[in-house]
């Protein structure tokens, strides 16, 4: 190709997504209003993933919360996942895309966590009975409708995070709620179910999982889509954590409990975002998900306009040289160059819709590009286009790609590529993508980022993937097992927000007492003769304190605060005391109290010899002062400064203050 | 007339009847434990009378105890199909004839409500709607000829199974599948190896150690193994086909001799005893061969099948202090022939032996096999064995128990002869008797020794 054509007129893709995310009214979370979220008809609900504290796996008798490095394994082994029928008769959407991926799956097993279950070798052991108790509590905590028999169901995973290419589940309750601060929230079960593998890596067609963590007894809280708002659906689930946590029988700590968010908007469809660690990330995922289907929406309406027939639409694709028609861009000679195919793409009637806003810093061409890395395994960067609003191909490239694929201004231009056998592959994932955008916004699972935007996971999968467990029996659950459970749950959490206030516990201690489940701590230090108030601030302030700066012993429980206070009490020492010993016995739990004492310096001293002294500081004080003349009251400061510390656990510091500023006063 | 209680009984049963609700009726349930909304599914026969098991919107399956309902509602009614995608199987021009005999094992199936249980697949669209790579391989035509499970194959269908195969054969096939469950594979590969004696194509036994309704089942690999062996290998042979390690890389092909199941689930759970196995079979090597010495396929059709069984053939597994009585019930219950599996190098207890010469002398055939599985029964070492040889029993060398048990049933069918039935049973017809243990046929590694340790970790399993 000797001379370059000239470029037809193109948008400026960064003007043109500006332009869009305006149109669309895209506010950002802090200026959004409630009247925005009305707007699009924001809808959400939770599906809230908890591991329980059991000490034995759910279907074998491998040992539960005992995780390794990604290098430490003893063996590997190999499989592939293939679709199969469900009970229903049907395929799974996404197992056929599982199955297009064709991947292989190597799990890396240790002996210490891994048995032949894990690995798909044998059958299931019966149920971990620990673990459905403790699942059953939570489920008549959130006053669910147990069921009369648990059925185990296998549920189709064919990503490979299970080997036996489905996780067995089961459902203890159906229809329950919770109370957040101005609605209830509809729960529509809660499952018992077994954790999945951890991922070490997934590249190209080859994805590698360690097996530590799979089958860990989980429970799953599905709620209603209620939630009108990013922070009501936060509330949420905050409440579904503070009551799992209420009954002490649930693990804390890094991916011990995980959000899967539901959001639609007004038009759009149910989108799962997938696997979210920190509940303080919600708002932001879900706003920004909810906008996206608002942009796709708007991409289909005008798609719609210029074709509104979509069933006549179609993709060209040629494969191309880029050094040979005379492309400058680096990228593609690059890829061209090492082997790969590259692929020029002509959609019709796309123009302007690439560079279209879909999320905080991305374009359409980002659901082109996540479904080209999963589906086709094609690494990342895989696509380029002029309407790229990162790098954009240049106006040369562009006009010799459009005279090659005969474009005009209402199609749009992009280029892929990958290894040759995957571009059959690719070529239908965009085309399929593009064909879903006149329908709006696919069904998929996405994985969120931590700045609050989402990528391409998975396609969703429906009920199709659901089939009994041939391998184990039902469960009957008799009406007097479920009283006999009942008795023994924990207060209501809603109850628990009833008490603090009663008790005027500053609020913002109200999130850290009970996600760490204190409420028990506090009802045990009240009937010890504390105020409510006082046992909550000493938990909600100086505790949360000192965890921030003293490393935790793995002996630490909360009873020994307990333990603390009774002997303070016992020893007729003031409870002020508590807060000099705290860091101490936090650090050091198995020290007995005495010896705490020691270590912080404490004396045993009556009233009166810590009086003693009085008399000698204030004619200290005299002599050291730099003012002129003291008053009574800056000598009391100053004595009471100078015999506090030793006061403190003695006699109370307001008595103290007293006695001095008698003594001063004498004087 | 249709069933359209299905699986339910007693109390259940009494239940649905009274609020007139079906099976695949949708249905509202008012119960002591709130409502419960789902489509009412048969229930297995073997589960009890007091629960109603319903599907609910979201897929999964809960059961209602009778107990606590205080009424249903019928409000829709939707009964489930089960199709396994049917397509039609591509013919094409040049690819070998391979023919699949099927037993009853599942190699792609559906599920069974009524037991829970799971249904196979078998036409050839519906194998090719399961498992489409099969048509790269060959142009596959199925016969179901039983539909029992594994553990109830025996005599009737070893010998259906020989005569089906020599017709087969005689219609020119160029490899045979033989789909089967797994429990008693090698038996059946054992009197398959008697009674279809020089074929000359390959036949191929293959079954699977996951069920096809998983993701990821062995069932279609071993089938795409089985079929590239059935329509591609050089070997003529009765083999078993399945995995070689646990993980999806290959499979092994064994005699149909000396093979055995050998872990109740593993997927690799068949092994070769006494010797390596006779090949590897995989999708990117094809089938290399092990064992240099195999009977190569053949142009012709000429095959001698011997279709024989007697019945009246039992399998001793001997342990201490086991009662001459056992014997002797034998005898009198009109037993004709024994396989003792007998302790280290083929032993017995002292006071068995009045037992086993009173056998011999009624007719009895009993021959010495080992329970270790490894090795040969060596009577000459102690007098004990010289003893026992006079009594009467003589010993099968390497021949593995099972399959002892196979040949002495086939043998039996043909004659009684003593020396006749001696001579059937100690010349080999395919490696039931080697003539030598190599040293690396006995492998039973053991964990935690480092070389063992490097070796899982390094060569995956």
């Amino acid at each position: 190709m000797k001379k370059s054509p000239s470029s037809t007129k193109r948008v400026d893709p960064r003007k043109n997504y500006l332009a869009t995310r305006k149109a669309i009214g895209y506010v950002d979370r802090k200026d959004a209003k409630e009247s925005d979220y009305q707007r699009i008809g924001f809808m959400s609900g939770l599906e809230v993933h908890q591991q329980l504290k059991t000490k034995e796996k759910l279907f074998c008798r491998c040992p539960a919360g005992v995780f390794h490095s990604n290098n430490n394994y003893h063996a590997e082994v190999i499989r592939h996942m293939r679709p199969t029928l469900s009970e229903l008769g049907e395929y799974d959407g996404t197992a056929l895309m599982e199955f297009k991926t064709k991947k292989e799956i190597t799990y890396r097993l240790n002996n210490a966590t891994t048995c032949t279950y894990e690995i798909d070798d044998t059958p299931p052991f019966p149920i971990n009975r620990e673990a459905l108790e403790y699942a059953l509590e939570i489920s008549l905590l959130s006053k669910l409708n147990i069921v009369g028999e648990v059925h185990i169901t296998r549920k189709q995973y064919l990503d490979g995070s299970i080997p036996t290419g489905f996780q067995r589940t089961a459902i203890l309750g159906v229809e329950g709620e919770i109370q957040i601060s101005n609605k209830r929230i509809g729960l529509i079960q809660l499952s018992i179910e077994e954790d999945s593998c951890r991922e070490i890596s997934d590249i190209g067609h080859k994805r590698i999982y360690k097996t530590d963590r799979l089958g860990m007894p989980l429970i799953e809280t599905v709620t209603h889509p209620e939630c009108l708002t990013p922070d009501e659906l936060r509330e949420a689930a905050e409440y579904i954590r503070f009551l799992n946590r209420s009954t002490g029988k649930v693990r804390t700590g890094m991916g011990a409990a995980r959000e899967d968010v539901n959001v639609s908007c007004k038009g759009g469809t149910r989108i799962e975002i997938k696997g979210v660690s920190h509940n303080r990330w919600i708002p932001e995922l879900s706003h920004i998900e909810a906008f996206r289907q608002w942009a796709l929406l708007n991409i289909r309406k005008v798609l719609l306009s210029r074709l509104p027939d979509p069933n006549s639409w179609s993709a060209t694709y040629k494969e191309i040289d880029p050094k040979e028609l005379g492309i400058e861009n680096e990228t593609l000679l690059a890829m061209h160059e090492q082997g790969y195919v590259v692929v020029a793409a002509l959609l019709p009637h796309f123009g302007g819709l690439i560079s279209h806003f879909t999320q905080p810093g991305k374009c359409f061409i980002s659901e082109l590009t996540d479904r080209l890395k999963v589906i086709a395994c094609i690494e990342k960067p895989n696509i380029t286009s002029p309407e790229d609003i990162d790098a954009p191909l240049s106006g040369n490239d562009t006009a010799i790609l459009e005279s090659h694929l005969k474009a005009d201004e209402n199609d749009a231009i992009v280029v892929f590529w990958g290894p040759k056998e995957d571009i059959p592959t690719a070529k239908d994932t965009i085309t399929e993508r593009c064909q879903m955008a006149f329908e709006g916004v696919p069904r998929e699972t996405r994985r969120p980022l931590p700045n609050g935007t989402t990528l391409f996971e998975r396609v969703l999968p429906g009920a199709d993937r659901m089939y009994p467990d041939t391998d184990s029996a039902p469960i009957p659950l008799a009406n007097d097992y479920i009283q006999r459970l009942s008795k023994n749950i924990p207060t209501d959490v809603a109850e628990r927000y009833k008490q603090m206030k009663e008790w005027n516990i500053p609020a913002d201690t109200h999130s850290y007492l009970l996600k760490k489940n204190l409420l028990p701590v506090i009802e045990s230090l009240v009937n010890l003769g504390l105020t409510g108030r006082f046992a909550g601030t000493f938990l909600g302030h100086r505790l949360k304190f000192v965890e921030g700066q003293v490393p935790a012993h793995p002996d630490f429980s909360h009873s020994r605060i307990v333990d603390m206070f009774k002997f303070l009490a016992a020893n007729k020492l003031d409870k002020s005391l508590a807060k000099l010993m705290l860091p101490v016995v936090y650090r050091h739990p198995n020290m007995d109290f005495e010896s705490v004492l020691t270590s912080i310096g404490f004396k045993r001293r009556s009233k009166d010899e810590l009086l003693a002294p009085v008399n000698y500081l204030v004619e200290k004080f005299k002599e050291i002062t730099i003012c002129n003349k003291p008053t009574p009251v800056t000598t009391q400061n100053w004595v009471m400064g100078q015999l506090h510390k030793q006061a403190l656990g003695n006699i109370s510091l307001s008595e103290l203050r007293n006695s001095i500023n008698k003594n001063v006063e004498i004087n | 007339m249709e069933d359209i209680f299905q699986g339910y009984k007693g109390k259940a049963l009494e239940v649905l009847k009274k609020f007139n609700v079906r099976v695949w009726g949708k249905t509202i349930i008012d119960t002591t434990r709130g409502e419960f909304r789902g489509t009412v599914l048969p229930r297995a026969e073997n589960d009890d009378d007091q629960h109603i098991v319903i599907k609910v919107d979201t897929g999964y399956n809960v059961g209602i105890d009778i107990v606590t309902i205080n009424s249903m509602k019928e409000v829709g009614y939707s009964k489930a199909t089960y199709k396994i995608p049917e397509k039609e199987f591509p013919y094409k021009q040049g690819q070998p004839m391979v023919k699949l005999l099927g037993t009853g094992g599942t190699i792609a199936s559906r599920l069974d409500y009524r037991t829970g249980a799971v249904i196979p697949a078998f036409s050839p669209g519906e194998l090719y709607g399961a498992v489409p790579e099969l048509a790269d391989i060959c142009n596959l035509s199925t016969e179901k000829l039983f539909a029992v499970f594994s553990e109830n194959m025996g005599p009737e269908q070893y010998k259906a199974l020989a005569i089906a195969i020599g017709k087969e054969i005689e219609n020119g096939i160029d490899g045979i599948i033989i789909g089967h469950g797994t429990d008693t594979l090698s038996h059946t590969a054992a009197a398959l190896t008697f009674m279809v004696q020089n074929p000359p194509v390959p036949i191929v036994l293959v079954g699977s150690q996951r069920s096809s309704d998983r993701p990821s089942s062995d069932a279609a690999l071993n089938l795409i193994h089985a079929a590239y062996t059935a329509g591609h290998s050089d070997i003529a042979e009765v083999m078993v086909c399945m995995f070689g390690p646990t993980s999806d890389e290959y499979g092994f092909l064994h005699r149909g001799t000396r093979v055995r199941k050998m872990h109740s689930s593993y997927r690799s759970t068949f092994r070769t005893i006494g010797n390596t196995p006779l090949a590897t079979v995989s999708r990117v090597n094809g089938v290399k061969p092990i064992i240099e010495n195999y009977n190569h396929r053949r142009k012709d059709r000429k095959v001698n099948i011997l279709p024989y069984f007697e019945e009246k053939v039992t399998i001793v597994y001997y342990y201490p202090n086991m009662q001459p009585d056992i014997i002797d019930s034998l005898v009198d219950n009109g037993y004709k022939g024994i396989i003792i599996a007998g302790t280290g190098l083929g032993h017995i207890n002292k006071p068995l032996y009045p037992a086993i010469r009173r056998a011999t002398e009624k007719g009895v055939h009993i021959y010495m096999s080992v329970q270790t599985l490894w090795g040969y029964a060596h009577m000459y070492v102690y007098d004990t064995g010289r003893d026992l040889m006079a009594a009467g029993i003589i010993p099968a060398e390497n021949m593995l128990p099972e399959t002892a048990y196979i040949k002495l049933g086939w043998a039996l069918g043909q004659t009684t002869d003593r020396e006749e039935v001696k001579r059937l049973m100690l010349t080999p017809i395919n490696d039931e008797i080697t003539k030598k243990e190599p040293y690396n046929g006995y492998l039973v590694y053991q964990g935690g020794v480092p070389e063992v340790e490097e070796f899982i970790r390094k060569v995956r399993k």
